[in-house]
């Protein structure tokens, strides 16, 4: 069978992400790999994911989004509860498989409660809305207290006194302490198998029906809709798929760490807008580029660790140049002037 | 009684997020571009009334000059090293990301001067302010002098903008940059002034923040820089009088809804404000109606 | 029956009224001119006809079925498509795809079936593909099958927006000035393709020009709009000659 030119660069993103499995696991296998740098592999590739699931809704839909990170809150903590009431009723991999069914579950679902109000909105009015929804969600986490005892669930928002359990009672969710406990079922090759789900939903997305019609109304959703689209429908469909994904990225989040809480480090708009820089650098709009930009960007830092207090400066320094480098209308033109044709992340040649 | 004390709280805190905010509706409305960096600017101006006073014994009143002067600095300086090459970039996504980058640069190099440590700011205010009704209401002198500051800070500024020659040729940038460069305005000047006066108003809040939240560290800028964002939203982006009254309002439903409601609660229930409004108002309080001309 | 029917038209924005008892009546199969000067409606005309606008009065039929409160999509469905005066394609995505984009109505499969590129995806796809292939060949775009809509020369711009409004399959095409910023060379091709989608498809079209050149040429009934209202209406020679409407072009 002859392949056409999207197959084929897709097929080149799945072996780059089996490739980098491969090499990951024979280095941790001969004893190549440091324990830092094992405890490194899981959370790349939930950063993978969700800079996949945000290229979707920014590059693909062309909406801005700077509140993903409320989304995988959301995967992780739903997860992350049912995990930890089934604990010692159910075997891990069912367990672990109806995890990520319930995070992606609910994900989706306030992705697409979230998306009816959101995507009304434009531009940056859009983008603060969802940097306000993921700080909602954070906040409404961190005030959650969940207990169980013998005479059932127990829930309040304000603190676990006002549970009032019974002596057997057992705090569940306990509001900014989060979720202690959570099995951690969560491992490197579970992550990638994720994202190359990810990879291979977000890729044939794009490259079908409803994928033209969400790149059509991100082009020009005037002419999107004259040509007979269905624009809310097909926005609200790219941001529950895209919240979805976020959602599963929360169930590795949860399932990788004992203590799950919903800490503006790891839930904020802060930790949104990091993802948001590894979309932008690896091209918006181009899913291969996300995936390597997060995993490059996200080791960076900590493999700079030696260096201390000068990492995130330099990481701080090197973003700013890149940018200009890569963007910058004045530099661009000197690059093609000294180098000829110049390649720039994200974007096709547009002569 | 309690309840008129926590709301000229309110107001006090909603007028630092309006005086933020106008740094930010301003450079969003002549610059079109979010400068994410904004609320570091108010740490750094923090940080420089800290030294500063230390260094002369606690005379804040210089400090606060040079604190303006250097966060001017910064300001034209970040512009036209980080933001001015980005114009015209084939995304807007591009200088937002710059900005983001500056912010880190800002945080860490704070963190890399003065440690991660909180330090205590001393208020620049020395005065204690007014006593009603038998001692009942007491309001700190910091929250009235930062009430009229905002007011004459509002009052100068619209001045500026409406009756100067600056002023005009700002609104003739934010109005259409094409139009406003054939007409002989120099577009990289004004935008300059623009930050420059930006950054000032963030040094004065800054000021008055940490006079009223006397605690310093390198995130210090970070959250209020985005409440005043979320403000600047609220109020209309791009409109003056509108981050007035989109601080005021937050400010005012933080202190309440912390006091009233849960102190947990009040950063979602101050979110949970921006999107009913924008839901109501797609381009908020005071926002100019855009409709795309097909 | 008529194709289109429209009567009693009106819009208002703020107090002016854009478009003040406007009635058309197209039959199947014509080549219909709007023209007017500057500012006189006829983009709004189009926009109400399209839904972009909702009218404060009257009625729009096509084929029979009223379509006045539809929106935008429904009306395309419904069978109306359209160009704009400033090119609008999918700058981002490649020529074919700016014409499957047009095809999406009528080949369908379910998201499910997209997203795993299972079912009826494969074989879906392969029509779309030949379908548009032909559109293509059609618009002498085929060539030009991969590249980015934006990296195409204007006039061929212009060709794509016609062709992607025709892969919607219409029963009326309404083109909004197809012929502003080309040279006589172009618009003389852009002549060519008009008639072209008029023979090939047996297509009903509505346009708006101010290229006299091109509306005597082509069209065989006009329709003069002057400040929002009709000022004159039918065959165009006779409306061509028409001193009113030549008051309204040159002034007094």
């Amino acid at each position: 069978m002859k392949l056409d030119k999207k197959s084929k660069s897709n097929l080149i993103t799945y072996a780059i992400v089996i490739a980098a499995y491969i090499i990951f696991q024979v280095l941790a296998m001969t004893g190549n790999l440091s324990s830092h740098m094992k405890g490194l592999l899981v959370p790349m590739t939930y950063y993978a994911v969700i800079a996949v699931a945000l290229n979707l809704c920014v590059g693909i839909l062309g909406e801005l989004s700077i509140g993903h990170c409320g989304f995988m809150c959301i995967g992780a903590f739903t997860s992350a509860f049912f995990s930890k009431i089934t604990a010692d009723i159910l075997p891990t991999a069912p367990r672990f498989f109806l995890a990520f069914l319930i995070g992606i579950g609910f994900a989706a679902l306030f992705g697409f409660l979230i998306g009816i109000p959101v995507l009304r909105l434009k531009g940056d009015y859009l983008a603060i809305v969802t940097l306000a929804f993921g700080e909602i969600i954070k906040n409404v986490i961190n005030a959650f207290y969940i207990g169980i005892d013998k005479n059932g669930l127990h829930f309040s928002m304000k603190n676990s006194m006002e549970l009032g359990m019974e002596a057997d009672g057992n705090i569940l969710v306990n509001g900014a302490m989060g979720i202690t406990g959570t099995p951690h079922d969560a491992n490197f090759t579970v992550g990638i198998v994720v994202l190359l789900i990810s990879l291979f939903v977000v890729q044939n997305l794009v490259n079908s029906r409803d994928g033209r019609a969400i790149m059509a109304i991100r082009d020009n959703y005037i002419a999107a809709e004259s040509t007979g689209i269905n624009v809310t429908g097909y926005k609200m469909m790219a941001f529950t798929i895209s919240a979805a994904i976020a959602g599963a990225a929360g169930v590795l989040f949860s399932h990788n760490i004992t203590t799950l809480t919903a800490s503006s480090q790891y839930f904020g708009y802060n930790a949104s807008i990091m993802i948001l820089v590894y979309v932008v650098l690896g091209g918006i709009g181009n899913i291969r580029g996300s995936v390597i930009a997060a995993c490059i960007l996200y080791l960076l830092p900590e493999l700079l660790r030696g260096l201390s207090t000068y990492r995130m400066l330099i990481y701080s320094i090197v973003l700013i140049i890149m940018m200009i480098v890569n963007w910058s209308p004045k530099v661009i033109e000197w690059r093609k002037k000294t180098f000829g044709k110049v390649k720039l992340p994200g974007r096709k040649e547009v002569a | 009684m309690s309840f008129l004390t926590y709301f000229i709280n309110g107001l006090s805190l909603g007028s630092i997020y309006a005086i933020i905010a106008l740094g930010y509706t301003m450079v969003y409305g002549i610059a079109k571009m979010l400068n994410f960096a904004h609320g570091d600017f108010i740490m750094v101006g923090c940080y420089i009334i800290f030294s500063v006073s230390g260094a002369l014994s606690g005379n804040s009143i210089v400090g606060i000059i040079v604190a303006i002067i250097l966060c001017t600095l910064l300001g034209i300086t970040t512009e036209f090293v980080a933001y001015r090459p980005l114009r015209g970039a084939a995304s807007p996504l591009a200088v937002l990301i710059t900005a983001i980058g500056v912010s880190y640069l800002l945080e860490n190099l704070a963190l890399l001067i003065f440690g991660a440590d909180i330090k205590s700011f001393t208020s620049v205010i020395k005065w204690e302010g007014l006593t009603f009704a038998d001692g009942q209401l007491r309001i700190q002198g910091v929250t009235i002098v930062t009430i009229v500051v905002s007011i004459l800070i509002l009052i100068v500024l619209q001045f500026f903008i409406n009756k100067t020659k600056q002023g005009q040729a700002m609104l003739a940038v934010a109005e259409d940059r094409g139009a406003a460069t054939l007409m002989g305005i120099n577009v990289n000047r004004t935008i300059m002034l623009t930050f420059a006066i930006g950054s000032a108003l963030a040094a004065v809040a800054g000021a008055l923040l940490c006079s009223a939240y006397p605690s310093l560290s390198p995130y210090t800028g970070a959250m209020p820089g985005i409440k005043a964002f979320v403000a600047a939203v609220l109020g209309g982006i791009g409109s003056i009088p509108g981050a007035m009254i989109g601080g005021l309002v937050l400010g005012i439903v933080e202190i309440l809804s912390k006091t009233y409601i849960s102190s947990q609660l009040s950063d979602a229930i101050v979110f949970g404000i921006l999107v009913v409004v924008l839901l109501v108002r797609p381009t908020g309080i005071l926002g100019k109606k855009i409709q795309e001309k097909v | 029956m008529a194709l289109l029917d429209v009567n009693k038209l009106c819009i208002s924005f703020g107090g002016l009224r854009a478009v003040d008892d406007f009635n058309i009546t197209i039959e199947k199969g014509e080549l219909y001119g709007l023209i007017g000067p500057n500012g006189a409606g006829k983009t709004t005309v189009f926009n109400l006809l399209t839904g972009v606008y909702k009218p404060n009065e009257g009625v729009i039929s096509l084929d029979g079925e009223d379509i006045t409160r539809k929106n935008t999509a429904e009306i395309n469905h419904a069978g109306i498509a359209r160009t704009f005066q400033n090119i609008r394609l999918f700058k981002n995505m490649p020529v074919i795809d700016n014409v499957k984009v047009g095809l999406a109505e009528k080949y369908k499969y379910s998201a499910l079936e997209g997203i795993l590129h299972l079912g009826k995806y494969r074989k879906v796809e392969k029509q779309m593909d030949e379908e548009a292939e032909k559109l293509l060949k059609v618009f002498d775009l085929d060539k030009e099958r991969d590249t980015l809509a934006a990296n195409l020369p204007y006039g061929k711009q212009r060709k794509l927006e016609i062709a992607r409004a025709m892969a919607t399959g219409p029963k009326l095409l309404l083109l909004d000035e197809p012929a502003a910023g080309m040279n006589p060379n172009e618009t003389k091709e852009l002549m060519d393709t008009i008639a072209l989608v008029r023979n090939e498809f047996d297509m009903t079209i509505l346009l708006i020009e101010h290229d006299m050149k091109l509306v005597s040429g082509i069209c065989e009934k006009l329709t003069v709009l002057n400040f929002g209202r009709v000022l004159c209406q039918g065959e165009t020679k006779e409306v061509l000659n028409n001193p009113e409407v030549i008051k309204a072009y040159l002034g007094e």
